[in-house]
């Protein structure tokens, strides 16, 4: 069984936003990129499958070499093998073109996405992918089993949860529950040293135009002071946010 | 030429965003001069969508029993774009309308572009803002396809009432193109969704354990607000991950967003800024919640929760 993760590089949640080149580019300078967290969740599910029936664990960034640290810790994490298709994209359909492009080349029983990437929030590769490619697609999904060729699974919705089943081939959306926190794999010495030997290889991209282009970056306004109300005076908020709010 | 919205509905009636939804798409279809088009699943109450002036309503009947399939959906949602020449179609930013939207766009071979906060400024070809990093910035996209989908962030235009008389039409549901199917649908029917919510209620570890959550539950049930909390809290169990609301959780764009206990980490505020009034109760005067409220208390949750809900109960008779 082959499994592609699909691993989007995103920076650091704790990362002050800013742009330069007059407001039409990401400052990248002093950004750390790590693994968007709702890929983390996907590749450890896929680690654990490896382990359970056997599976193959590809990881692939769409991206320049600047990636390559992103795509060694997931070969730490426990993944077997890397793929980095050489393109800095500029929206998700230039990415899930090129991951079409490389699924036609290899059969995949299972690919995983996350959710969203945190950075751009498309929310779109692995349903673009998953169209292209003539397969379903279940996103925001938190539960996950194999047996043989069957896949039972769980998306989350608003107020709820949806169970589904399927057959292989197969793309999923992976976020928190799929996994939980605490399942996370911290790559370890040996797993680092493992990583080193583990092949990574760098693929030439297809041509593909973006569909759409980011022109200009904002920040979102500056916040006014927050109005206190002391803690005796719960009338005195109930009537801020009746009268001057107006949200009450 | 047409624009088409997709109306989310909940046993049959049209929920608030698809009012919202329709009001954005009678402004997008005024300043391109076509009709605005709705496309929405055994809807019960056509007539609820007349105030928004929309010109025809698709309602589409899934064999009884069936559950939402984002790929007859989406199918059937593209088959009638097609035959209107829909220039832009629009979904909500709720689980399904983020969920048809990609499908969509590649069915139709459209762009699609998430996290929509305001009109587009042009449009052929395309132009629209959009918030990314999580609400921490916004960018100005320009679309390179002709057709395009739009997921419109909620609450960021709201509602638009004027005169309307939909017509109303029927449309085969299109068939199936893989075998993906839904079994079962477990949904807590009693409570109000974090995606649907005008408030939304919050709780972090400062309210130090589970049994104390009767406080959050009962100010949300007071003001018919969703329930939410911080990723620890979720994270060890006291509260669902459904609940879990910031960077890597679920977004809120409600009117109100109550924070209590919770200090206002950056992931935290990231998934909760394009709230329009964030309230603080905090302990602490230096929790960093305080920079991104509109109003705070700084006090001990176990007194001034009990007396607020006291108070709104007293307001409510
Ligand atoms: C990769 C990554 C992603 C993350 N994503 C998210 C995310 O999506 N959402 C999220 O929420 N967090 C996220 N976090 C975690 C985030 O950094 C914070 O750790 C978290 O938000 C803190 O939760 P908290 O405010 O409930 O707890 P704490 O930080 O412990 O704050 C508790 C607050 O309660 C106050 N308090 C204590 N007692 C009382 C009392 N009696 N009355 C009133 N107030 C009291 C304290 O003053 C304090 O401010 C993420 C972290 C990482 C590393
Ligand atoms: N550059 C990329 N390379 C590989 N996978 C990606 C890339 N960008 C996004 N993805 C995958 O697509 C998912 C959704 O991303 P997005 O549509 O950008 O929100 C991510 O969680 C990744 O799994």
């Amino acid at each position: 069984m082959n499994i592609l993760v699909c691993i989007s590089p995103v920076p650091d949640t704790t990362s002050k936003i800013n742009f330069k080149e007059e407001n039409t580019a990401f400052e990248t300078l002093g950004i750390q990129y790590v693994i968007n967290p709702n890929d983390e969740f996907g590749l450890t599910r896929a680690v654990h499958l490896q382990q359970k029936v056997g599976a193959k664990v590809t990881v692939v960034t769409v991206g320049d070499t600047s990636c390559e640290p992103i795509l060694r810790k997931c070969l730490a994490i426990g993944a077997d093998q890397a793929i980095r298709v050489d393109l800095q994209p500029q929206d998700g359909f230039q990415v899930a073109t090129q991951l079409e492009a490389l699924c036609k080349k290899t059969n995949y029983d299972l690919i995983i996405t996350g959710r969203e990437s945190i950075d751009y929030n498309g929310g779109m590769v692995g349903g673009l992918l998953a169209v292209h490619m003539g397969i379903p697609y279940v996103p925001n999904c938190v539960h996950l089993d194999l047996s043989g060729n069957d896949v039972a699974l769980e998306r989350e919705i608003d107020g709820g949860k949806e169970r589904l089943k399927s057959s292989l081939p197969l793309i999923v959306g992976a976020q928190k529950g799929l996994v939980e926190e605490k399942d996370l794999i911290i790559p370890n010495m040996r797993g680092i040293m493992q990583a080193r030997q583990k092949p990574l290889e760098v693929v030439s991209p297809i041509e593909v135009t973006a569909a759409t282009l980011v022109e200009h970056y904002e920040k979102p306004p500056e916040k006014g002071a927050v109005k206190l109300v002391d803690a005796e005076d719960i009338d005195g908020l109930i009537d801020l946010l009746t009268n001057e709010a107006k949200v009450l | 030429m047409a624009v088409v919205v997709y109306l989310e509905s909940q046993k049959g009636t049209i929920k608030k965003t698809g009012f919202e939804l329709a009001s954005y798409g009678r402004a997008v279809a005024d300043a391109l001069g076509e009709q605005l088009i709705g496309v929405g699943f055994n809807l019960q109450d056509t007539k609820s969508i007349n105030p928004y002036g929309m010109d025809v309503l698709y309602n589409v009947d899934t064999p009884e029993g069936s559950f939402f399939n984002a790929d007859r959906y989406s199918s059937t949602i593209a088959g009638i774009a097609s035959k209107e020449k829909a220039q832009v179609i629009v979904v909500s930013s709720s689980a399904d309308g983020r969920y048809l939207g990609p499908l969509l766009s590649a069915k139709l071979d459209a762009a699609f572009l998430s996290n929509v906060v305001d009109l587009p400024t042009q449009y052929s070809p395309l132009k629209v803002k959009r918030s990314c990093f999580t609400n921490k910035a916004f960018n100005r996209t320009l679309s390179q396809k002709e057709c395009n989908i739009l997921s419109l962030s909620s609450n960021a235009f709201g509602l638009n009432e004027q005169q309307g008389d939909v017509e109303v039409r029927s449309e085969p549901y299109a068939e199936a193109t893989t075998d993906l199917e839904v079994t079962a649908i477990d949904q807590a029917t009693d409570k109000v969704s974090i995606a649907d919510a005008d408030i939304v209620v919050s709780g972090g570890r400062g309210l130090k354990g589970p049994e104390n959550w009767h406080l959050i539950e009962d100010l949300a049930s007071v003001l018919d607000a969703a329930t939410a909390c911080s990723k620890p809290v979720s994270d060890m169990g006291w509260r669902p991950h459904s609940e879990h609301v910031g960077q890597t959780g679920k977004p809120v764009a409600s009117n109100l967003y109550i924070a209590i206990g919770v200090s206002g980490a950056i992931q935290h505020l990231a998934g909760i800024n394009s709230s329009k009034v964030k309230v603080v109760i905090n302990n602490d005067p230096e929790a960093p919640f305080f920079k991104a409220a509109d109003y705070g208390i700084v006090g001990d949750a176990f007194e001034v929760v009990p007396k607020l809900i006291e108070k709104l109960k007293a307001r409510k008779h």
